[in-house]
């Protein structure tokens, strides 16, 4: 048996880590009593992968002092979140899906903020030749009878809801080896996609911003069906009175303003404006 | 695409860039914090369980090995079904805040510590239960006595955990939410980076934590042969 020391350097060391953690514990709670006031904003990933977030969230912080802690998921699971009042606004892009949670009562009101598009994106030698198709429903047509492969994201998301829609308007049922059903966010499904030289649909924020392109090229633009609305919702006090509603309504609002659509507008990546403030129904 | 990992690896670490220490010192603060208290616990629990018979001995023993394996996303989701508003525990608000993802990462650190304990005190206890017990030292008065004699073994199963806990994303990305100066950690912040398309920052991310995980060991390390060293 080894002897019982009071003090060995391991025993010194090890409490020492129990302690340091310990601490570490009580300094992340007493941070939390004197923070500034912040909301938990449920949003999309095609919102924070293109950085929009990182460049209109400082300013509403700095009008409002009001810190806005963005988690950023699917638009369905973002819907998910607010109906159990898990976050205090959201922020997404499938405009049915949000009208129907005012309608459920989850939300009160809902409003444009802005808008870009959904473009089509695929290998640069266009195995399909959706490159000059007149429509967005012919190219999907296109790539369907030419079982290219197709990369959906697959995930319940405004942007995969977007795609299941235009299937369905272009009289597709989408199946088979070609069509791949990822379950991702947009920026793993590109990555997928550059992997194995798939189409896919993307909104035009994350592409742009997107860096592993490979051989990835944009391959179909501008068919109005392609329009991808974000909408705001202010969530239901009645629901949910727990949450912060007071702050929520003056990001909602903020959102809404010149100063918020300004920033909005002013953003862009690799000198391209991403987004388009459209809150005054422009 | 490899070169220039390790490149924005160093620059990362040679500019000392605010952002990424905040990101590693919430890391280290979350996964050391899990890690001590699932030691708190587990310790006392390992030895316990090596150490007395009573029924149903064996199914805990084999469900404390099974959650070995418990994948991360399955315990993120259940602290966050717990934490929720519309969960039982809702209205502590604790969800998407640091204090979530430790209980995230306790509860996957917890059996790797408790199942691993359990077998080095039983293995020690092997050696030493005829000697205890002819100085007549009951069985609970044996927990501390063994875990004390057992603590450079310990110290291994201590760095198990930490290495689960500082490697998973699954939980921690469902119960913190990734959010930016708050929840995100170094594996949620290479997911993110990845799926920006930004590859080399990932993967020098990735490197960044692959050289604090080898550091944590490496002190380890010196810390169990400084003991050795003592005990002759």
């Amino acid at each position: 048996m080894t002897r019982y020391q009071a003090s060995t350097p391991a025993s010194a060391l090890l409490s020492g880590a129990l302690l340091v953690a310990g601490l570490a514990v009580c300094a992340t709670s007493a941070q939390a009593e004197d923070e500034p006031p912040f909301i938990t904003l449920a949003s999309t990933t095609s919102t924070q992968n293109s950085g929009l977030f990182d460049a209109i969230i400082p300013s509403f912080t700095e009008d409002s002092g009001i810190d806005v802690r963005v988690v950023a998921v699917g638009t369905g699971q973002a819907f998910e979140i607010a109906r159990r009042g898990d976050a205090d606004s959201l922020l997404v892009h499938d405009t049915a899906g949000e009208e129907a949670f005012v309608a459920d009562g989850y939300a009160t009101e809902r409003a444009d903020v802005m808008y870009n598009d959904f473009v089509l994106i695929g290998p640069a030698e266009d195995p399909a030749g959706i490159r000059d198709a007149d429509s967005a429903a012919e190219a999907l047509n296109l790539i369907a009878d030419n079982a290219s492969p197709f990369a959906s994201r697959g995930d319940d998301s405004g942007t995969n809801r977007a795609e299941l829609r235009l299937w369905e308007s272009a009289g597709v049922e989408p199946g088979g080896d070609w069509y791949r059903e990822l379950g991702s966010g947009m920026g793993a499904t590109l990555n997928t996609a550059a992997g194995m030289g798939a189409y896919v649909m993307s909104d035009r924020a994350t592409w742009v911003a997107f860096d592993n392109r490979q051989d990835l090229e944009l391959l179909f633009e501008g068919d109005e069906v392609l329009f991808n609305q974000y909408g705001s919702l202010k969530l239901s006090p009645e629901r949910h009175p727990e949450l912060k509603h007071d702050l929520a309504d003056q990001w909602h609002d903020w959102l809404l303003s010149e100063a918020g659509q300004q920033a909005i507008g002013d953003f862009e990546v690799k000198g391209q404006q991403l987004f388009f403030p459209n809150a005054d129904g422009e | 695409m490899t070169d220039s990992a390790f490149l924005t690896a160093l620059e990362l670490v040679i500019g000392l860039d605010a952002d990424l220490l905040d990101i590693v010192g919430l890391s280290l603060k979350i996964s050391l914090t899990a890690v001590a208290i699932a030691a708190l616990l587990a310790f006392p629990l390992g030895a316990a369980l090596a150490l007395f018979r009573f029924p149903g001995r064996a199914p805990l023993i084999v469900t404390l090995n099974a959650l070995m394996g418990l994948p991360p996303v399955v315990a993120g989701l259940a602290v966050y079904l717990l934490l929720s508003r519309a969960g039982p525990l809702g209205s502590l608000g604790l969800l998407f805040t640091p204090t979530a993802m430790v209980v995230a990462q306790v509860i996957l650190v917890l059996p790797i510590l408790a199942a691993l304990t359990r077998q080095k005190v039983e293995e020690l206890h092997g050696e030493y239960a005829e000697q205890l017990a002819s100085i007549g030292v009951s069985r609970r008065r044996r927990i501390p006595t063994l875990l004390w004699d057992a603590r450079l073994s310990l110290i291994t199963v201590v760095l198990a955990g930490f290495g689960r806990a500082s490697a998973e994303v699954g939980a921690v990305m469902i119960v913190g939410g990734n959010i930016d100066g708050v929840t995100r950690v170094m594996t949620t912040a290479i997911v993110l980076e990845t799926s920006k398309g930004n590859l080399p920052l990932a993967l020098g991310l990735g490197i960044v934590l692959l050289t604090l995980v080898g550091v944590i060991n490496a002190l380890a390390h010196l810390l169990g042969e400084a003991t050795r060293r003592q005990l002759g």
